[in-house]
């Protein structure tokens, strides 16, 4: 666990080498729509090969985040860089690259699933219909097989879309977003609609696809999907990025151990001072090394259930550093 | 991107459903002519519906000028006013718009499919008419032709009260069309004049079709923004015929919107032809300039 940030450290050296630093750059990045300030004052960071999950209750601010990376909304302030070019000015020669799912993916209804990847791929830039020719035509091909296996969609992509259910509507937006073989992932709430089978699925392709080189950057209310998958989380609250950090870091050794014990009583007498919350049977104790606290209870006699370091939740960090959502309903505190 | 577009065009059921529709309307009213004998009296009724049972070749002269008031003006504002909005509705604007295609591009590529579903719609009309024509009405008879109150030099056509005035045709003893001025036309010459009318019908469309894109950038509603440029046409259709209005009939989308029976004047009157394109150009400039600024600057959160 602690050796994954130093292997990060070493696969992205911020030397005299001097990468640009990050694949998503944005400072002071402000949105205000009249008198709402939907996005505020966000500096976010996404590193080259991150899978970066950027977490926060809905309405905090994270579409409207990812709609000004892609060059959809217009910032009131603020920088944004992506792959090293300002958005929105540049947008033109960074999208190619980028593979994006925004909100729920949208298609042509009556066309097949084949039909509007092809046809999405062919608005894009040197995909007109007669650029490139019959080999252009050949590769389109091979590239629209290779997403809809990728997604599996493989045996159904002649079906009009309309049939589709939403889950095979999300894996067809992901296929569009896989086509033209991007370097960075930009998918927003990507796991709506999936069942859990298709939500694995999704997280082992993300993971597959990140170790061939893609960044990936995804925005989702879902605490668990991301604690699964991300490497580096960011949180907003109230459009604020109240925390960034990697995982690892955040998930670091706190010094703490949890144990569950029927003998809480003695063992709360026995280490009186080090225990810092007590939940029924389960005691929260500072203490630095739980094999060695362990058996110290056993020796004393105690009997133990189950002991372990205490490593801190996503969900538990999360909860720490944001308020009340803006559709959680009030009065609650 | 344009190849894109027409693809979308051309696999949509609604502009092939569009299309038989329209196309049906001259249809019926030939059914009815052919088994009723009975056609407007000259200088009523729609254009060149009154000399039809002459001739037939005549009749898709006629078909035109019984589409182009109402059905070819909605089809293009609900194809017009889908183009954006419609997208943006399916959520599919944004996907477009980050593959990416330029918002300029797009626009453009809307425009054209417009365009392009104008002209496949006429020549439909046109050529199903003309078959419709020689089929039930038949091609034209040696009859001696009645002197069209109308013909003889231009008329008012297009002038206040288009949808009354409807000059008429005749047929010459030899077999050519009488022009509504009273001097034979070969059929060459017909086929020439007929197609010149439907370049410039496809062009009268297109002002309600900048209207319509406009409108289609502004709001997300397809409906909406091709009610919105119905309203606009309407008005315009008010104000035509309205005698207090005359300052500003000139600068109307429908003034010159029937220019087109001109063409088969001999020789051509051009005046209101040529004001016809006029005004539609300044219609299509302002508005695609109007929606290419709105669109161009918009955060698309649809």
């Amino acid at each position: 666990m602690s050796q994954e940030p130093a292997a990060a450290m070493a696969e992205y050296p911020r030397g005299p080498e001097r990468r640009p630093a990050g694949v998503i750059i944005t400072r002071a990045l402000t949105k205000r729509y009249g008198a709402v300030e939907a996005v505020r004052s966000v500096d976010l960071e996404v590193r080259e090969g991150d899978r970066y999950g950027l977490l926060g209750p809905n309405g905090s601010g994270k579409t409207t985040l990812v709609r000004m990376l892609l060059g959809l909304v217009y910032a009131t302030s603020g920088e944004i860089e992506v792959m090293g070019r300002r958005i929105p000015r540049h947008a033109r020669e960074v999208l190619p690259q980028i593979g994006a799912l925004i909100e729920e993916p949208a298609a042509y209804p009556h066309m097949s699933g084949r039909a509007n990847l092809s046809l999405i791929d062919a608005a894009g830039p040197g995909g007109s219909a007669g650029a490139g020719g019959s080999s252009g035509r050949r590769s389109r091909r091979k590239r629209i097989d290779e997403a809809l296996e990728m997604v599996g969609l493989a045996g159904v992509d002649r079906r009009p879309v309309k049939a589709y259910s939403l889950g095979m509507r999300q894996r067809l937006g992901l296929a569009a977003a896989l086509i033209r073989r991007p370097r960075l992932l930009i998918l927003d709430e990507p796991g709506n609609g999936l069942d859990p089978r298709g939500i694995r699925d999704l997280r082992e392709l993300m993971i597959k696809l990140n170790e061939t080189g893609v960044t990936v950057f995804l925005s989702s209310h879902l605490l668990a999907e991301v604690e699964q998958l991300c490497t580096r989380v960011g949180v907003l609250d109230a459009g604020r990025l109240v925390l960034q950090d990697d995982l690892a870091n955040l998930r670091a050794p706190t010094g703490r151990v949890l144990v569950d014990t029927p003998d809480a009583d003695q063992v709360a007498a026995m280490l009186d001072g080090q225990v810092e919350r007590r939940d029924g049977q389960q005691l929260l104790i500072r203490h630095a090394d739980a094999a060695e606290l362990n058996a110290r209870l056993v020796e004393a006699g105690l009997r133990v259930r189950a002991i372990g370091p205490y490593q801190r939740t996503l969900e538990e960090i999360v909860l720490a550093v944001t308020g009340t959502g803006s559709d959680h309903i009030g009065g609650q505190a | 991107m344009i190849g894109v577009e027409l693809i979308k065009l051309v696999r949509r059921p609604r502009t092939w459903i569009s299309l038989v529709l329209t196309c049906a309307l001259p249809f019926v009213v030939a059914v009815f002519i052919t088994i009723t004998h009975l056609t407007p009296p000259p200088g009523q009724g729609s254009a060149f519906l009154s000399a039809v049972l002459q001739n037939g070749e005549l009749y898709p002269a006629a078909a035109l000028a019984l589409v182009l008031p109402v059905f070819l003006p909605v089809a293009t504002a609900v194809v017009a006013g889908d183009s954006i909005a419609g997208e943006a509705t399916t959520g599919t604007l944004r996907y477009l718009l980050v593959r990416p295609v330029g918002r300029t591009r797009l626009l453009v590529a809307k425009l054209i499919s417009v365009i392009v579903y104008v002209l496949l719609v006429v020549l439909a009309v046109t050529f199903t008419a003309y078959a419709t024509g020689v089929l039930l009405l038949g091609p034209s008879q040696a009859a001696a032709v009645v002197p069209s109150p109308a013909g003889g030099g231009p008329v008012g056509v297009g002038g206040p009260g288009i949808a009354g005035q409807a000059p008429t045709a005749g047929v010459a003893a030899g077999g050519a069309v009488t022009s509504l001025s009273g001097a034979p036309l070969s059929l060459l010459q017909l086929a020439e004049r007929t197609g010149a009318a439907i370049a410039f019908i496809t062009v009268s469309m297109l002002g309600v079709a900048a209207i319509a894109l406009f409108l289609s950038t502004i709001t997300d509603s397809a409906l909406g923004s091709a009610l919105g440029a119905l309203a606009a046409l309407v008005i315009s259709e008010v104000l035509v015929t309205l005698n207090a209005a005359t300052v500003v009939q000139p600068y109307l989308p429908t003034r010159y919107w029937l220019a087109w029976i001109d063409f088969f004047r001999q020789p051509i009157f051009w005046r209101d032809i040529q004001r016809g394109f006029g005004i539609q150009a300044v219609y299509v400039v302002v508005f695609l300039a109007a929606a290419w600024a709105n669109f161009s600057t918009k955060d698309i959160t649809a």
